[in-house]
Order: structure tokens, then sequence, then C-alpha cells
């Protein structure tokens, strides 16, 4: 019963993300190309909400789930490999026309052929795992 | 019910986005997609070998049920909450993407061009879904994030590292398009 709650926030991020056509490979071309602002809308509003949300959440110290202060993880110090890493998933992302979440939602559309781009996402990430030490963080 | 069924807008969509991270902090976890990748990995058998892969892969199941969810989501909102609409691409979008070979733009989600199956049991068309699908598993992990943990959640709470990581999505998505897409589309 207790992942009851994470399943209906993964069908609420599914449905949204349909609606919406985030899971659209035109919608993510036509964001790279500056031709509709769409995208820019929705990932804009959903930081300035995002943003409010997070202050709130500081200024009123709220509480999770746990009776703990909310708190999000804070992400490591680095520079190579927020810069490389992330130019090469924004490569991926662009010619796939899909980020993880929406391949999980796409396959859920029907879209089959997406299993072959999770696949070999699933597998670069194994890649990454295997030769990380010899990486620049 | 009319308007449940057309596609939505961006602003009502993106801060539902947020709500879904602020719900997923509330529960005390965190919204991030691309680490259930890791965790496939290690549901593998990977962490024998591997070190990185080496964690109790029950600890991410939660995260498990977030994608179980996203699916069935994705299924719904396709199946019952949609009726047939073209997506309402720019008319310079269409007509540049048919100069690429692209026909039909935006009367389905995804490009026949890249996602039917005679294009997938073609060596270009299985090609390009392979190395973009490896791209995105690699560069998510090297960056620590993608775009649900690093431009919705990293940004949200004003992480440097985030905005770094979301510039360099956008500079991969601008080479990819403007350079790439040219050469081996055109």
């Amino acid at each position: 019963m207790k992942y009851l709650k994470f399943l209906l926030v993964g069908i609420i991020f599914g449905v949204v993300l349909v609606k919406s056509e985030a899971v659209s490979w035109y919608r993510i071309y036509e964001m790279f190309k500056f031709e509709s602002f769409h995208m820019y809308g929705i990932i804009g509003s959903a930081v300035t909400t995002g943003i409010i949300l997070m202050l709130l959440t500081k200024k009123l110290r709220f509480k999770n789930i746990n009776g703990a202060v909310m708190n999000v993880p804070k992400k490591e110090r680095g520079l190579y490999r927020y810069i490389i890493g992330g130019i090469l998933f924004g490569l991926g992302w662009a010619l796939s026309g899909a980020c993880p979440g929406p391949m999980y939602i796409l396959v859920g559309t029907g879209a089959f052929s997406v299993l072959i781009v999770l696949g070999a996402a699933t597998f670069g990430t194994y890649i990454y795992g295997v030769i990380k030490d010899k990486l620049p963080h | 019910m009319e308007s449940i069924l057309q596609p939505w807008p961006w602003y009502i969509s993106g801060p539902l986005i947020a709500l879904i991270m602020f719900v997923l902090i509330y529960f005390g976890k965190t919204f991030g997609m691309s680490s259930n990748l890791r965790t496939f990995c290690t549901l593998a058998g990977a962490g024998k070998k591997t070190k990185f892969f080496d964690f109790n892969w029950k600890s991410q199941k939660w995260n498990l049920t977030v994608v179980l969810g996203a699916i069935i989501g994705g299924f719904i909102a396709h199946h019952y909450l949609s009726i047939p609409t073209n997506i309402d691409l720019n008319p310079k979008t269409v007509s540049e993407l048919s100069q690429l070979g692209f026909e039909n733009a935006g009367k389905t989600l995804l490009p026949a061009e890249l996602y039917s199956w005679d294009s997938v049991f073609s060596i270009k068309g299985l090609t390009i879904l392979i190395i973009g699908g490896f791209l995105v598993g690699f560069g998510t992990r090297y960056a620590g994030g993608c775009t649900s943990g690093h431009a919705i959640t990293g940004l949200s709470s004003l992480q440097l590292p985030s905005l770094v990581a979301v510039i360099g999505f956008f500079i991969g998505g601008l080479i990819m398009i403007h350079l790439v897409f040219p050469l081996i589309f055109g």
C-alpha cells in the first residue's frame, strides 16, 4: 500500500507529459529551433512554480511525510561532469526526441520502438558506470 | 471534459510538473527519472562486477513504481483522455522538417521516419535510435541527472551545478539540431 502513492504520482506525471505534448519528438525539435514558445513555457512555468514552492518550504520549514524538514538533495560540486555530461545528454535528447521520463511514458502510449532507445540508454548508463573513474568530474 | 481531451496549455502543464516534484520531496524522495536506468543495470546483475551498480535495488522500488505509473499514465492519456489532434507546430517548422525528409510533421507524437518499424529495421534508423539512447543514458549519469533532476528539481532549488548541466543540455541540443541534423537527414 505504501507504494500506491508513488504509482499515483507516476500516473499523473504520465498523463501531464502526454497532454502537454512534452513527450513529442516534434516539440523537442521546435524547442531547439526556437520556433515555438510551448516547451519554454512548460519548463519556465515549472521552474518558476518550483522556485516559489521551495522558497516557501524553506521559509515555513515544511515537514515531509516522515516529520523531518523537507529538503532537496544537494548536487555534488564539479564542473566537467555537468558541462560534458550535459552536452552528451543534449545531443541524445535532440536526436531521439526523448529524455528518460518521456521514454517510459511513450512506451505506455504504445510506441514500442522506444524500447530500443530505452535499452540503449540503459546500456549508456552501464558504460558510464564501468568507465566512471577514468572520466573528469 | 472537452478541455481535458484537448492538448493542455503550458501554463497548466508546467505548474503541474512542479507539483509532482514537490509531492515527491514531501514523500521524502526526489524527482529523478534517469536514476532508474542505473537501477535497471543493477537488476540485470551489473553490481557483481561494477561498484557503481552495487547497491540494494530495493531502496529504489519507490522510483520504479513511479516509472510503472508513468507508463500507465501514458496509456490512459493516449487512449482515454485524448482525441485525435495534430500537434500545433509552427508552419515554418513543418516546412523545414519536410526539407529534411520528415513528412506529416505533428500528425503523431513521434515521426514515422524514425520510430516506425520500417525505420527501426533499417540500418540508419536503428543506428540513430541506439546512438540517441546511448548518449541520453551515458550523458545523464555523467551529468548526475536529466531534465527532471536538473532542469526541474535542480533549478527550482537554485543549484548552480544544475544550471551548468542545463546549459550543457542546450548546447548539445543546439549542436544536434542545427549542425548534425542537416548532415544525417539533409
